[in-house]
């Protein structure tokens, strides 16, 4: 949240989005590229000592994938728009976090604990 | 004609849709008619159409909007209040061998409308509106971010109401409780038309609050006036920035659980079925993560206004704004921590049922901490007890049971015994109406003469402050008590005959707050044929603030003719302390909004395709929607969208105002 009283910047111009550079692009391009190549190769190659391990492996570079094109492609840093742009994606970041995860952990519990119907999965109690 | 024909043509509309054998209904039909006939007579009489298309339906000005979406509000009420009128009847004589006049039918119909029209389309518009009217005024700008958004979101609001009265007289409304809990709302259980006029009614009504949720945040970031920081926002302008980064991020929850719900009843998906391995306690998850947030996105504006009341009223400034700030924040993030408390019942186990009853006992602790700023700013100072203080009092005495009851429904081993009953009903009643409720007239009494030059007639308000106050408890004390006694709501007839004594106390407490909601309107009335004396020239009748009492009442199209500089928090104050002159001259022409009829017709298609989809008219929801597509890609295509006010229009009306200043001061 900026401190300086008025953003003369802001109200001149009526757009400030950031529209980054030919720089930014090219590094951003070749990460996605790297981070799209690497999990390809490590499931065609079977690199991995287990399915499982692979899968992790592909979950954590798709995350990494999401900041560089968050960071290289939409321009998110902590200046733009004077930090409201960082700070609504951390609080939008934190609520799908939430409500994914916390209805995960819910319906697990309640897939485990509800007890079976006495007409079997397959139709409603008449 | 053919039966085919017939079916292509109307859907599943038939004469036997029209509910002309039950007299209820066709009474409330005639005197609806009548009533609505009367009001287009003597509009037409005094060719008001013209006046009312070009200065209010197709205004963009927030304070027009805002307007609007309180007289939506108001009128809303009185249709929720007439349902809640028809339950307390029915139960304080339903006992016995006495089944009452509602058939289970009807009662169920009574409840779900009730709750519907109550949360979506009186609380919703009135929390819209009253912060479309006053939080540009406090934060120095002309108008909101998007100002054609904003006339769109209050019509598409309109629309979702239509189809809630239509359901009133073409079909059934639904009768799965205000929330439509599957897999009662699938097809096989509820095949008529009442959950799509439930679903319809929303999803369009939904898409109107989202949107306008996006028009107050960007308002509220881009458009502060110069020298307000977030820190020097008045709360009310904090609370409503929450509010509606709340309602941005919980509305697609709601979209999307009504959205399957639709693909299971229109195509035979099974998201939420019984059978086919659907999820019906999915739904119940996600409707609650869009609900839960929902009473605070309700709640946080309401405590935004008690701020500012209580600070004017008391000639100080909030006690403790930082930590009201703070405590308004934590409450936002917190309250998507808490949704599971309405479900603790469905089966979860222990460790989630622990998290979720701690994670809703804590919200209470930013909560009390507000409820402390407001005494701290109440002591010791020069308090006013006029209509707006009042309504705030009784708001702290009301609202603190109601907060009490709630972190006991939120231990789950009590919410075992408690869920379902009558003591959850008067819980939330006791919450809703003695927070938000009390908080929206104590809002409207405050901000009235700001809006329309002059203040309520006070004997009036005083009767409709006493009739809500008494009338609340009278109504809901008894029904805490035999709901403590474990009676189940949503149920149109008892058996014990000796707790009918509590119910008929009941009824008579709604009588009572009937009596408040006509003191209310006969205020307005009463107030408006003595207007002359009750007439505010200062444009700052209760010695505010906060900037929007530094513009005339009501203020001028623009709001403000130069852009005022904040140097404090509560700017006005600060400028009357320092002693402000208003500008005489150097006026320039002022930038405005031009208004657009396209917010009306885009939301009348949108009625059409939902009216279609409800009664399997293809053709007509086909058409509908296409015209939709058009219409807002055509409007897209409408440059002529700005007008400049010239500068001396501008100093003519100041000018104007100043003489009204000079007259007032001698």
């Amino acid at each position: 949240m900026s401190t300086e009283p008025y953003d003369h910047a802001l109200h001149a111009h009526g757009d400030t989005m950031g529209h980054g550079s030919r720089r930014g692009h090219r590094i951003g391009s070749l990460l996605a590229i790297i981070l799209t190549v690497v999990p390809f190769w490590l499931v065609m190659s079977q690199q991995g000592p287990a399915p499982g391990w692979t899968a992790a492996v592909i979950f954590a570079l798709a995350l990494v994938q999401i900041v560089v094109h968050v960071v290289c492609f939409l321009h998110l840093d902590t200046r733009s728009e004077g930090g409201w742009t960082l700070l609504a994606f951390l609080f939008t970041a934190v609520i799908v976090v939430l409500t994914i995860g916390g209805s995960v952990w819910v319906m697990f519990h309640l897939n485990t604990n509800m007890m079976p119907m006495p007409g079997g999965m397959t139709g409603p109690v008449r | 004609m053919s039966d085919s024909i017939l079916k292509t043509i109307f859907g599943r509309l038939t004469f036997e849709s029209f509910p002309i054998h039950e007299p209820i209904l066709f009474g409330t039909f005639i005197v609806v008619s009548l009533l609505g006939l009367g009001i287009v007579g003597v509009v037409t009489r005094y060719r008001l159409w013209g006046y009312l298309w070009s200065e209010w339906f197709t205004s963009v000005d927030h304070k027009k909007v805002g307007i609007m979406y309180i007289i939506l509000g108001i009128v809303m009420l009185l249709r929720g209040f007439a349902d809640a009128l028809m339950m307390r009847a029915q139960q304080a004589i339903a006992f016995g061998a006495n089944e009452g006049y509602l058939p289970p039918h009807h009662y169920d119909q009574i409840f779900t409308a009730h709750g519907t029209i109550m949360i979506f389309f009186v609380a919703i518009p009135l929390v819209v509106g009253i912060i479309n009217y006053v939080m540009p005024l406090q934060i120095g700008a002309r108008d909101v971010a998007f100002p054609f958004l904003n006339n769109l979101s209050f019509w598409l609001t309109v629309a979702g109401a239509v189809l809630v009265m239509i359901s009133l007289f073409v079909g059934e409304f639904a009768r799965t409780g205000w929330l439509s809990y599957a897999p009662l709302a699938g097809l096989q259980y509820s095949p008529d038309t009442g959950v799509d006029y439930y679903l319809w009614a929303l999803q369009i009504a939904g898409v109107g609050t989202t949107l306008s949720a996006i028009n107050m945040v960007a308002t509220v970031v881009k458009m502060r006036a110069p020298g307000m920081t977030m820190m020097k926002m008045p709360v009310f302008v904090w609370t409503a920035l929450c509010s509606n980064v709340l309602a941005i991020a919980i509305f697609p929850a709601l979209t999307a659980a009504f959205f399957l719900l639709m693909l299971d009843r229109y195509i035979g998906t099974a998201f939420f079925t019984n059978d086919l391995g659907g999820a019906p306690m999915m739904y119940w998850n996600m409707v609650w993560i869009w609900g839960h947030p929902e009473v605070y996105v309700l709640i946080l504006p309401a405590f935004g206004m008690y701020s500012e009341i209580t600070s004017t009223f008391s000639g100080k400034p909030l006690f403790g704004y930082s930590s009201m700030v703070y405590a308004t924040v934590v409450i936002t993030i917190l309250s998507y921590l808490v949704w599971l408390h309405h479900f603790f019942t469905m089966g979860a186990g222990p460790s989630v049922n622990s998290f979720f009853g701690i994670a809703t006992m804590v919200i209470s602790i930013p909560t009390g901490a507000k409820v402390f700023n407001w005494l701290f700013t109440m002591y010791k100072g020069d308090v006013r007890f006029e209509l707006p203080m009042m309504w705030v009092v009784a708001f702290m005495l009301t609202f603190v049971v109601g907060g009490m009851t709630g972190v006991l429904l939120a231990i789950p081993p009590a919410d075992f015994v408690f869920h379902n009953s009558l003591f959850l009903v008067a819980h939330f009643h006791n919450t809703i109406i003695g927070g938000v409720v009390f908080g929206l007239f104590a809002a409207m009494v405050y901000w009235f003469p700001k809006a329309f030059g002059f203040k309520l007639d006070e004997f009036w308000g005083k009767v409709a402050f006493w009739g809500w106050v008494i009338g609340y408890w009278v109504a809901w004390t008894p029904i805490y008590i035999v709901g403590l006694m474990g009676e189940p709501r949503r149920v149109n007839h008892f058996d014990d005959p000796s707790i009918q004594p509590y119910f008929v106390i009941a009824a008579i407490g709604a009588l009572i707050i009937l009596v408040g909601i006509l003191g209310f309107v006969m205020s307005i009335l009463v107030g408006f044929l003595k207007r002359e004396q009750l007439r505010d020239t200062t444009g700052d009748p209760w010695n505010g603030r906060t900037l929007e009492w530094s513009t005339s009442s009501p203020p001028p199209a623009y709001n403000f003719a130069i852009t005022p500089v904040v140097h404090a928090l509560d700017a006005w104050h600060d400028m009357k302390a320092r002693g402000y002159e208003r500008p005489r001259d150097g006026f320039r022409p002022v930038h405005m909004p031009r208004n657009t009829g396209t917010g009306v017709i885009l939301s009348g298609l949108a009625l059409a395709l939902g009216f279609g989809m409800v009664w399997y008219m293809w053709w007509l929801a086909a058409l509908s929607f296409a015209g939709l597509l058009a219409v807002a890609i055509g409007h897209t295509f409408n440059l002529n969208r700005d007008y400049f006010i010239p500068a001396d229009e501008v100093s003519r009306t100041e000018s104007q105002r100043q003489q009204l200043l000079l007259g007032a001061g001698a």
